[in-house]
């Protein structure tokens, strides 16, 4: 009697266990997916907060996707790619502000025009230098970010709960990753504890205001659309050089769009718009996880449904049936300086 | 002295500086990669229209941009940016597909082929309504959310093709093949029958239904009352409040017209081409119809040659594939890309000193007049 309590208590625990594992396991998958997506959102927030719409941020991560796996299989430095990657994508955001907010044009069409560009643009290239059919070449180890095991990671792995939490979740990632992390209240910190974060947020609500403090409303949208640039183009290198070992044609996948989605789900600020993003990973990660698996009841798991839900639930809430997402009043409206 | 560009200049010459320095950066790249900007050239045109039935691929292409170009062009008169068609055009061709599929066992092709083609466009406008009420009623802004309903509708297609549609024992998800007597008949089925011999190619009778879309959206915009309303709030919205215009009655008109156009692209795909439901037959074009729609300024007689250009450059892309090492139809890709740019979101950068060149002549002549 005793020991079949304790054999059936054993295997409540072993179960247990191993659902833990999985849970953890599924965490770290979110937050593998959930890096690009932060870094994008957060890149988003700068140019939005301003008053630039930004649906280029999928354009410019794919750019920087390219751009890092191209130099980084070329010189062997991740590094040097990351950097190529950055200005790469940069390059695109000046682009986009001097069709937006030099000559006034559409901020919509323009986010279009860098996305079917792109898209174009980086298999073209690819073709032409690397001819592996618009793919770079795979890069070896040096060449990419590679992940960073913390102190005692292994030796705590056995530490049940913290143990796992600390060896699959806090450790063992790259550092574009820990970036990503820390972009969040990086971004914060500009937006809300800085000058130009206080002038970046006026200016996207009421740019008039601005310009009669006699602050230029042009250059403060571009140096926005310079951190823009600059977050698209680390979220490019995490793609083609940390969670893959080249650059694929199409990598991004719509990445952009969901990552503008969650920006909108986070109502332009930061916290949330990162707990969005995460989210959004973790329904990937499980999406991913129930690819074949028959869930008692309902059959085959739904999953391209479950991979919709970030679209869906997007939706829903600028409907207004979640609360109410405000978008910075000025977004969309080019400045016109009045005499 | 004249204080505005006359008109030839500013929709004849601006416009067509603007597509040309496109096609310069465009051949640039193509310099950068190594080869002959004028020798891609010469086979994309080759290409569209050089060996028979190229016209054939060339005008099949073209039919489904004059869909999504007049779709984009509809709810721009209404200042609304469209950017779903793709997905309405998904939607549309599901609707096309579910008639066409449960229709063609029990009624005849006359019965079947204006069936499919009306579901396809109230499918495309269904799918097109949901963010016209959601802009119209609840604010939310029609750019995302007709991007989220391009998601939504490839999930949902995805969904529906891999557990429903798919034919039993298929290892692809598509469905059964339609029965024959509902395909659109292709043109050069019925230039056969008129004597005619010609190449066989996917162009089918859905470009016929294509001209007849552009004549109805010209008279739609221009010629009723519905779209005097949808100029006036693409215009103005306080105007058309005054004007006794309900702005959210025309957002919507405005979207399930143009979800409709879009939906259309179905009709091609399904009936004239594929005969049969799949994933994927949409390949863009919602998206290069916003090429279309900014290059022919969206107007019906523009849109066609823009379409015309664009499907050109898409079966002549194909060619640059056989033709070069470096090159390929991707190329296409980056001068959609380019014309989205030029003709679009710098629409209004040459304007500026253009019209300072124009007052700087007309001022020296009217001066010499005076002399």
């Amino acid at each position: 009697m005793d020991s079949q309590t304790g054999r059936a208590g054993y295997r409540l625990m072993s179960d247990l266990a191993d659902t833990w594992l999985l849970f953890v396991l599924t965490l770290d998958a979110t937050i593998r997916v959930a890096a690009p997506l932060v870094l994008c959102a957060m890149a988003g927030l700068f140019s939005e907060r301003s008053g630039t719409v930004d649906i280029g941020l999928e354009g410019k991560m794919l750019a920087g996707a390219f751009a890092a796996g191209a130099v980084a299989y070329v010189t062997g430095s991740a590094w040097i790619g990351l950097l190529a990657a950055m200005a790469v994508s940069t390059a695109l955001a000046m682009l986009h502000g001097f069709a937006c907010i030099t000559h006034r044009g559409d901020q919509v069409v323009s986010g279009v025009a860098i996305n079917v560009l792109v898209a174009g643009l980086t298999i073209v290239l690819g073709i032409a230098w690397f001819s592996q059919g618009g793919q770079t070449p795979s890069l070896p180890a040096a060449a990419r970010f590679q992940s960073i095991v913390w102190p005692f990671a292994d030796t705590l792995r056995a530490v049940p709960i913290l143990g796992t939490l600390y060896a699959e979740i806090v450790s063992g990632h790259n550092i574009l990753v820990y970036v990503a992390l820390a972009s969040v209240p990086f971004t914060w910190w500009v937006v809300y504890r800085t000058r130009f974060g206080l002038r970046l947020r006026a200016v996207g609500e009421n740019p008039s205001a601005v310009d009669t403090a006699g602050i230029s409303v042009t250059f403060l949208r571009y140096r926005a659309l310079l951190f823009t640039g600059a977050f698209c183009g680390i979220a490019g290198a995490y793609l083609s050089t940390a969670q893959s070992a080249a650059f694929v044609r199409d990598m991004t996948a719509g990445k952009g769009y969901i990552a503008l989605a969650a920006l909108i789900f986070g109502k332009w600020r930061p916290m949330p718009a990162f707990l969005a993003c995460l989210l959004f990973g973790f329904l990937d990660a499980v999406a991913t996880r129930l690819q074949g698996v028959e869930i008692p009841g309902i059959g085959q798991a739904p999953v391209s449904l479950i991979q919709a839900l970030p679209y869906a639930l997007t939706v829903i809430l600028l409907a207004g049936f979640i609360g109410k997402a405000i978008a910075p009043k000025a977004i969309g409206i080019p400045y016109v300086k009045e005499r | 002295m004249s204080r505005e560009l006359p008109a030839w200049i500013d929709i004849g010459i601006l416009p067509a500086l603007n597509i040309l320095m496109a096609f310069l950066v465009a051949g640039l790249i193509v310099l950068m990669v190594g080869e002959n900007p004028l020798e891609a050239l010469d086979v994309l045109v080759a290409g569209a229209f050089g060996y028979p039935g190229s016209l054939g691929y060339t005008l099949y292409y073209t039919t489904n941009l004059i869909f999504t170009g007049l779709a984009v062009a509809v709810a721009f008169h209404a200042g609304l940016f469209n950017i779903g068609g793709e997905g309405q055009a998904y939607i549309g061709g599901l609707g096309v597909g579910f008639a066409a599929l449960s229709l063609d066992t029990v009624l005849p092709g006359w019965a079947v082929i204006p069936i499919a083609g009306l579901a396809g466009g109230v499918f495309g406008a269904a799918w097109a309504f949901i963010p016209a009420w959601l802009q119209a009623h609840r604010g939310s802004h029609i750019v995302i959310t007709t991007i989220m309903f391009n998601f939504l509708a490839a999930a949902l297609m995805v969904h529906l093709m891999v557990n429903v549609v798919i034919e039993p024992g298929q290892m692809s998800p598509q469905s059964r093949e339609l029965l024959e007597s509902s395909w659109l008949p292709f043109a050069h089925e019925i230039l056969g029958g008129l004597g005619i011999e010609v190449t066989p190619s996917p162009l089918n009778l859905s470009i016929v239904w294509a001209g007849i879309a552009c004549i109805f959206v010209w008279l739609l915009i221009w010629r009723t009352r519905w779209g005097y309303a949808i100029r006036t709030v693409g215009k103005n919205e306080r105007a058309a409040v005054y004007a006794g215009i309900d702005p959210k009655r025309v957002v919507v008109v405005a979207m399930v017209i143009s979800g409709a156009l879009a939906g259309f692209v179905g009709l091609n795909e399904i009936l004239g081409v594929q005969h049969r439901l799949l994933l994927n037959f949409t390949a863009g074009y919602g998206f290069t119809g916003i090429a279309v729609a900014l290059m022919g300024r969206n107007h019906p007689a523009g849109i066609v040659l823009a379409s015309l250009l664009f499907g050109a450059l898409y079966q002549g892309g194909t060619e640059l594939d056989f033709e070069f090492q470096t090159i390929t139809r991707d190329l296409v890709v980056v001068i959609q890309g380019l014309v989205i740019l030029f003709s679009g979101a710098l629409a209004f950068m040459l304007h500026p000193t253009a019209l300072r060149l124009w007052r700087g002549w007309t001022a020296r002549r009217a001066g010499r007049g005076t002399v």
